[in-house]
């Protein structure tokens, strides 16, 4: 048996794990140790030694982020730390999952992380869609304060918190750290430049921490058990389980906590139970919209940052999605690329007028009015829309998916050009 | 004009803020749970609360797209467009919610008993295809399914 720090805890039944309940398993033991006998420096070492990386995206090594806060002296205050749950990569559900069945493991992860970096304020930004999620969080950040885990002088140590909910109004670029910070300010939600990065400069110019939920979610398990232990659940240099989902034309679709490291092949055959009748695997996008497909080929790829790094994609949020061999390749990158169409925030040019140029092709491929040298034009945009390009990632991240399938599946794109329609309809 | 109760409510939401222009996402949704939408009326009332220009507001009200700056019906109906519901097959029951309802993404019925929208991920995606009317998630929705879940809301 695995052992599944993040996931052991919640009720099979679903339902609202209370405070009495976290508490009676173990639950706010971490964040009074932390606060009440461990220094912030220490907290941090640890988080580092555990090789918890962001996982967000980047998978950015959390306790050595942490270290980047100005020091505990430093007068620049209030400061503050956030915890990304706006989530909304296509193929993506684990900070829902996990808010839903234990919202109190995140708010003592963050109580944690936030005393671990001296900040003052918290914030969670979730998804307006997460509308059990936010009920849940709420009720949980009023045990919190009721218990005063939150608020003044937590767990008689001297240390103050105070702790918000925010919930956003539908916005993919939401979720991108800088354009988060204007989203709190109330203010239109474009990126900003980086750097300054929001460490030293971010919510209304004070530093800040932004994490991905999940992330916060493992740090009270290290405070507990500490870095050796945590490295010993994975499989891999990177340390811990992860939440892993596996969605698309499955037998079971659906999400599991298992070690980093797991792979691929793993997740379909046994977990996700294969495919579904008279469906063959073709391709998977391994972490969410934005990394590039993988074949067969790479079935025994681990799940971890830099195997499939190495297999020529990225981790992203660990949630892969399944193409069978009836589905159209053609016809899911032009979905893909629809959505980054539709969220770019317009503020710089080649995400905002490549990326409709790029759809408007893609649908004419998909359609049966290609042209061979469309294929070319593809392939230009892949490179014109890359990192440095443009103002912030979401182009770059358009392009994984779009580079990959020109290369892995460009017969796909040239039968559709010469038979002039899909041959998958 | 805004009414004593959606007065007393941002009111009380704004008191909350520093800065009071840094609640228009909050402002904008409590306008918006009373009204179902932002008329430019309301936006210029809740713009002069936020201490902000209207045009300012609306450059934060038209960027999200479930702050609606147009009427909608009683009820909306998001239905998911993106990857692991496009596999499965959204596209057979956006056609069904067409047929039966009359109505194409974006549209609101003659009775204004619905708005139909696309939305993506809901973030339900190993419950493919997804869909949500109002503030309930659906998931594994079928014609079937949908056709019952639609005489739920009046
Ligand atoms: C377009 C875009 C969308 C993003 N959306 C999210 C998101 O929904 N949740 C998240 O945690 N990170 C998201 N990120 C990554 C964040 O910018 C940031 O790297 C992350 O929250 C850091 O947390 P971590 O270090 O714990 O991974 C997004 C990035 C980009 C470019
Ligand atoms: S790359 Fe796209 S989303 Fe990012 S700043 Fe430019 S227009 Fe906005
Ligand atoms: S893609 Fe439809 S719910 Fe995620």
């Amino acid at each position: 048996m695995n052992e599944c720090p993040l996931t052991e805890h919640m009720r099979p039944d679903g339902g609202y794990l209370s405070i009495k309940e976290y508490e009676e398993k173990g639950g706010y033991r971490a964040a009074r140790k932390a606060l009440q006998g461990m220094t912030p420096k220490e907290v941090q070492q640890l988080v580092k030694d555990a090789d918890l990386r962001g996982r967000g995206g980047a998978g950015f090594n959390t306790g050595q982020k942490w270290g980047f806060v100005p020091p505990a002296d430093s007068s620049v205050r209030p400061r503050y730390i956030i915890a990304n749950a706006d989530e909304m990569e296509p193929g993506t559900f684990k900070d829902r999952m996990l808010i839903e069945g234990n919202p109190h493991q995140l708010i003592e992860g963050m109580i944690i992380g936030a005393f671990a970096t001296h900040s003052d304020v918290a914030y969670i930004f979730l998804r307006w869609a997460y509308k059990l999620a936010a009920k849940r969080l709420e009720e949980a950040l009023s045990e919190a304060y009721a218990k005063h885990y939150l608020g003044k002088n937590i767990f008689g140590s001297g240390y103050d918190l105070e702790m918000y909910l925010h919930t956003g109004a539908g916005r993919y670029i939401c979720g991108e750290e800088t354009a988060l910070l204007n989203a709190l300010e109330g203010k239109r939600a474009t990126p900003r430049a980086k750097p300054p990065f929001p460490i030293v400069s971010g919510l209304w110019g004070k530093p800040t921490v932004v994490n991905n939920a999940e992330t916060f979610s493992n740090v009270q398990h290290i405070i507990n058990n500490g870095a050796t232990w945590y490295k010993s659940l994975s499989r891999c240099a990177d340390g811990g389980t992860k939440i892993y989902g596996v969605s698309g034309r499955v037998a079971r679709p659906g999400w599991w906590e298992l070690p980093m490291g797991t792979t691929i092949r793993e997740l379909v055959e046994e977990h996700a139970g294969g495919m579904k009748d008279g469906y063959r695997f073709r391709s998977v996008i391994p972490g969410g919209a934005s990394t590039e497909f993988l074949t067969v080929e790479h079935l025994d790829v681990p799940m971890d940052f830099e195997s499939v790094q190495r297999a020529g994609s990225r981790l992203g949020t660990g949630m892969m999605i399944v193409i069978d061999d009836r589905t159209c390749m053609v016809g899911a990158v032009h979905n893909l690329l629809q959505f980054f169409a539709q969220e770019s925030c317009g503020w710089c040019t080649p995400c905002r007028e490549g990326l409709p140029w790029i759809v408007d092709t893609l649908n004419a491929i998909e359609n049966g009015q290609g042209r061979a040298e469309d294929l070319e034009m593809l392939d230009s945009h892949t490179d014109l829309l890359w990192l440095n390009k443009t103002f912030c990632a979401l182009a770059p991240g358009a392009m994984e998916p779009l580079k990959s399938a020109l290369t892995l599946f460009r017969d796909d794109f040239m039968r559709h050009i010469t038979e002039k329609r899909c041959p998958w309809r | 004009m805004l009414t004593e109760n959606e007065r007393e409510e941002l009111e009380k939401e704004l008191g909350r803020h520093e800065l009071k222009s840094s609640a228009s996402v909050e402002a904008l949704k409590i306008v918006q749970r009373y009204r179902g939408w932002i008329s430019d009326e309301s936006l210029r009332d809740t713009a002069v609360l936020l201490e902000m220009t209207p045009e300012e507001l609306d450059s934060v009200a038209t960027f999200y797209s479930m702050i609606f700056r147009r009427r909608v019906g009683r009820h909306v109906i998001l239905v998911c467009t993106t990857i692991s519901c496009w596999v499965v097959g959204y596209e057979g029951l956006l056609n069904y919610l067409h047929a039966r309802l009359g109505i194409k993404p974006g549209e609101t019925t003659a009775d204004d008993r619905f708005t139909l929208l696309p939305i993506p991920c809901l973030g339900a995606c190993d419950g493919a295809p997804a869909i949500m009317v109002d503030e309930t998630l659906y998931t594994n929705v079928t014609e079937k399914s949908i056709s019952e879940i639609i005489e739920k809301y009046e």
